[in-house]
């Protein structure tokens, strides 16, 4: 199948506005056509010609794939509502990477920025490095979080990761920060490094897993038991982990598994369960 | 010296009893007259419809209420953007654009004047930040004074000259152009956590009932010469069964009829038109209402079409949008309970499939053919309740042709599409009637004599679209009759060539239309001594700092009013 190779032809210095850079938008469409989309620097309207150098070549993969070089830190919505094929980013990449995706697959080599697969329905995307804030939740105003597919991180994660989350897995191997899955209704989140804490806010559904240290849990989570494995995804987590309901001020019943081992302020909570 | 002719259009212009006829239009100055010299710009309309500028009765367009819900729903903006261009602003928002983007997306359908019709008193002075804001449209903006203090005061005690004075001092001091009741007394109830459910409870606190308070506004109304009659969202408001409050409000006020003038009209009348007990029987209340209206001359409505479409509702009807937000679930602002009104916004997504909302759906559209002389029938979205102002061409097409109806009835929920009255209607909206329900009507019962005709000496307002009737027969090719009002082919504002094609070619900032009330000055200044008093003991601010000057106002354009009291 065919791959396209993309370049910034000069330092980015302005946002850009790049939808248009997925396969569904590139399928078809001949070399010149592609360098023709429009895409948006600032607050000018462009075409991608103006702003990469544009290359076709073949490739092994059987996907139609996009490959992106050098540094698109300012680049966003990479990917937009795509369903097919493959994305590649060399180096780092902007916001909204992946925004309402609805198959295929992304994989970033650097860092990615914040709202990555935001809305997402389905694919999966992977992130060698580290990612911004709220990666598959909702748009601010809109409960529309991830509904599914795969999010895997293999650096750190920030704040409100999955909030208002409706399904689908986030793996983050790394630290996350505040408030993951706030708000969540069902899918699963697995942080396999420390957590910032206030994990499952107002959560109604779904599952949070923090491999390592938490500061604390909310008091709005009831213990429930220590389990000593956890399912994530097909996967199998091994704990022990002590299991919590809530969040009870929104009546919800998500699961929070905190391990044991690493969190020894919560052994208080054993007395409870007694 | 600006002219302008536009030449062999198909002119409606129900006004003056044009309808469609071939003519020529001269403009000179911003104002239409008899012919213009030789040197005239000339605007080729041939193949062209030529219409007065339209005007909306009922829009939110500015105030508080509108910009929290700007706040509210930032998803609103993020899914509509418009890039700025050579002569307009950026803008943002599907159901709630942005100041400046919603006076281009009104110029763009050819519409001149929209009234936005609820402004907390005391926040009026934001209201007109926005109107002056808003460009290419004339505007004005109705004060809510069904739940003000001083007025049900006024209505226990029956001070009907005093009121009027009170509310003469208001509409100059908010340089407001007619009184607005929402749901008269149960805001005020609103704000004890209740609400008032007949037109005979009694108000908590102020033991007058909604009976009384619209009866005294509406006698106010007619005392102080205004040129609307009293504008009301009647009580009860999207309850299954609220139909009969609804002619039950038209009926109170059936004696104040004079001479056939209107003296009360019954906004967003499709909110209030539902029959049934429950929400699992609703049903419409259409052909009754319409019954009632074709019968009495006393009364106008407007329609309030829903669209399908995820939308903002927002009204100063507090207590009703409080019961809505429990139903949708969703995030809800409540405002302005401190502010002698109260106001509730709420985000819905009116879907088709769902049986409440194609009834609704279905209720606007009865209402807007069942009711016979379109004199007395308004088309309304009450933008953004039933959708946005934009869908307007949308709903134009359902009034022009059986077949769109009949195409949106195919998707409707089935149950509904049983009950619905709509499909054993024919009657086909003709282009003249569609002028008057759009500018024509409204403008007349607004009482904006220079606006919605194009006769001599009118304001040079003037939309023209492509609809060229030897090819097109409007009542047949209902996508092209859309597709015209869509985008006008022209706008002409205050003799001005705004828009062409869809595409704004000048802003042009319109005028905001007050009235100044004159009432005698004994009685006013007898009736600012006792609100003087009220006020130091009610009021956060000082009496004198309530007024908004009329330097506030960017292009004010006042009506001098002689009040008989």
């Amino acid at each position: 199948m065919t791959r396209v190779i993309l370049k910034p032809r000069y330092d980015l210095k302005a946002p850009i506005d790049a939808g248009v850079v997925s396969p569904d938008a590139f399928k078809g469409l001949s070399l010149r056509r592609i360098r023709g989309l429009e895409v948006w620097e600032g607050n000018a309207k462009k075409k991608l010609l103006d702003l990469f150098v544009t290359k076709v070549g073949p490739s092994k993969s059987k996907e139609l794939t996009i490959v992106l070089r050098g540094d698109v830190r300012r680049v966003r919505r990479i990917g937009k509502a795509m369903s097919f094929g493959r994305i590649v980013v060399e180096g780092d990449v902007g916001m909204y990477l992946g925004e309402n995706m609805k198959g295929g697959e992304i994989t970033v080599r650097g860092d990615a920025g914040s709202w990555l697969g935001m809305g997402m329905s389905d694919g999966t995307i992977k992130v060698r490095g580290n990612v911004g804030d709220y990666i598959g939740s909702a748009y601010r105003g809109t409960t529309r979080g991830m509904k599914g597919g795969t999010i895997v991180v293999h650096g750190n994660a920030g704040n409100e990761i999955g909030s208002f989350m409706r399904g689908g897995i986030i793996r983050v191997r790394g630290k996350a920060g505040q408030f993951p899955g706030s708000r969540m209704k069902k899918g699963t989140i697995l942080i396999q490094g420390d957590c910032g804490g206030r994990m499952g806010a107002s959560m109604k559904g779904g599952k949070i897993i923090v491999c390592r240290k938490v500061p604390d849990v909310l008091p709005s989570f009831s213990i429930e038991a220590i389990k000593e494995n956890v399912k994530a995804g097909d996967k199998s987590v091994t704990g022990p982990f002590y299991m919590f309901m809530g969040d009870i001020s929104e009546s919800g019943s998500g699961r929070l598994y905190v391990s044991v081992a690493k969190n020894a302020q919560l052994r208080s909570y054993k007395r409870l369960l007694k | 010296m600006v002219e302008l002719l536009i030449r062999n259009g198909y002119v409606f212009d129900p006004l003056n009893g044009i309808d469609g006829e071939i003519k020529d239009i001269a403009v000179r100055d911003g104002k239409i007259v008899d012919s213009v010299s030789s040197r005239a710009m000339v605007v080729d309309a041939s193949e062209h419809i030529v219409m007065p500028g339209g005007v909306d009765i009922h829009s939110h367009i500015a105030g508080p209420k509108v910009n929290a819900g700007r706040l509210l729903r930032p998803e609103d903006h993020y899914k509509d953007v418009e890039p700025k261009t050579s002569v307009t602003r950026s803008g943002v928002g599907h159901s709630i654009p942005s100041v400046f983007t919603t006076g281009y997306r009104y110029a763009r359908m050819g519409y001149t004047t929209v009234i936005e019709p609820a402004t907390a008193p005391i926040e009026t002075r934001h209201t007109h930040e926005e109107l002056n804001d808003i460009p290419m449209i004339d505007k004005a903006c109705f004060p809510l004074l069904g739940n003000n203090w001083f007025v049900m005061g006024y209505a226990k005690d029956g001070k009907v000259d005093e009121c009027a004075a009170f509310v003469a001092w208001m509409i100059n001091s908010l340089k407001g152009y007619a009184i607005k009741i929402v749901n008269a007394g149960g805001v005020e109830a609103w704000s004890w956590g209740r609400n008032v459910l007949t037109l005979d409870d009694e108000v908590p606190r102020f033991g007058v009932t909604p009976r009384e308070i619209i009866r005294c506004l509406c006698k106010v109304n007619t005392a102080l010469n205004l040129p609307h009659a009293t504008h009301v969202h009647a009580n009860n408001i999207g309850w299954p069964g609220n139909y009969e409050t609804t002619i039950e409000t038209m009926k109170c006020v059936e004696d104040l009829a004079r001479e056939g003038k209107p003296v009360i009209h019954i906004t967003h009348c499709q909110f209030n038109a539902f029959a049934g007990r429950t929400w699992a029987t609703l049903a419409s209340g259409a052909e009754e209402i319409a019954k009632y209206v074709n019968g009495h001359d006393h009364v106008t409505i407007d329609t309030g079409q829903i669209i399908f479409t995820d939308t903002t509702t927002m009204t100063a009807d507090g207590p009703f949008q409080y019961a809505l937000q429990l139903m949708t679930g969703g995030k809800w602002v409540n405002a302005d309970v401190e502010a002698e009104t109260g106001a509730g916004i709420v985000p819905i997504k009116y879907k088709r499939r769902s049986y409440v909302n194609a009834v609704q759906w279905s209720i606007a559209l009865e209402l807007a053919l069942l009711i016979k002389d379109p004199w007395k029938v308004y088309l309304t979205t009450d933008h953004p309740n039933g959708g946005p102002f934009t869908a307007y061409p949308r709903v134009i097409s359902w009034l022009i042709n059986s077949e769109a109806r009949k195409a949106v009835l195919a998707k409707l929920n089935k149950r509904a599409v049983r009950k619905s009255l709509l499909p054993s209607i024919d009657r086909e909206y003709t282009l003249g009637e569609i002028a008057t329900v759009t500018r024509a009507g409204t403008a007349k019962s607004l009482g904006l004599k220079n606006k919605g005709h194009l006769g001599v000496g009118a304001d040079a307002d003037i939309s023209i679209y492509a609809i060229d009737l030897r090819k097109v027969d409007p009542s047949k090719d209902y996508a092209t009759v859309r597709k015209a009002f869509r985008k006008a082919a022209y706008t002409i504002k205050a003799g001005y060539v705004v828009v062409k094609d869809g595409v704004i070619l000048r802003p042009i900032k319109g005028d905001t239309h007050w009235n100044h009330v004159k009432v005698s000055p004994d009685l006013a200044s007898a009736v600012t001594s006792t609100l003087r008093k009220k006020f130091k003991q009610y009021y956060t601010i000082q009496f004198d700092n309530y007024p908004i000057d009329e330097s506030y106002l960017e292009k004010s354009r006042p009506m001098e009013v002689e009040a008989t009291v």
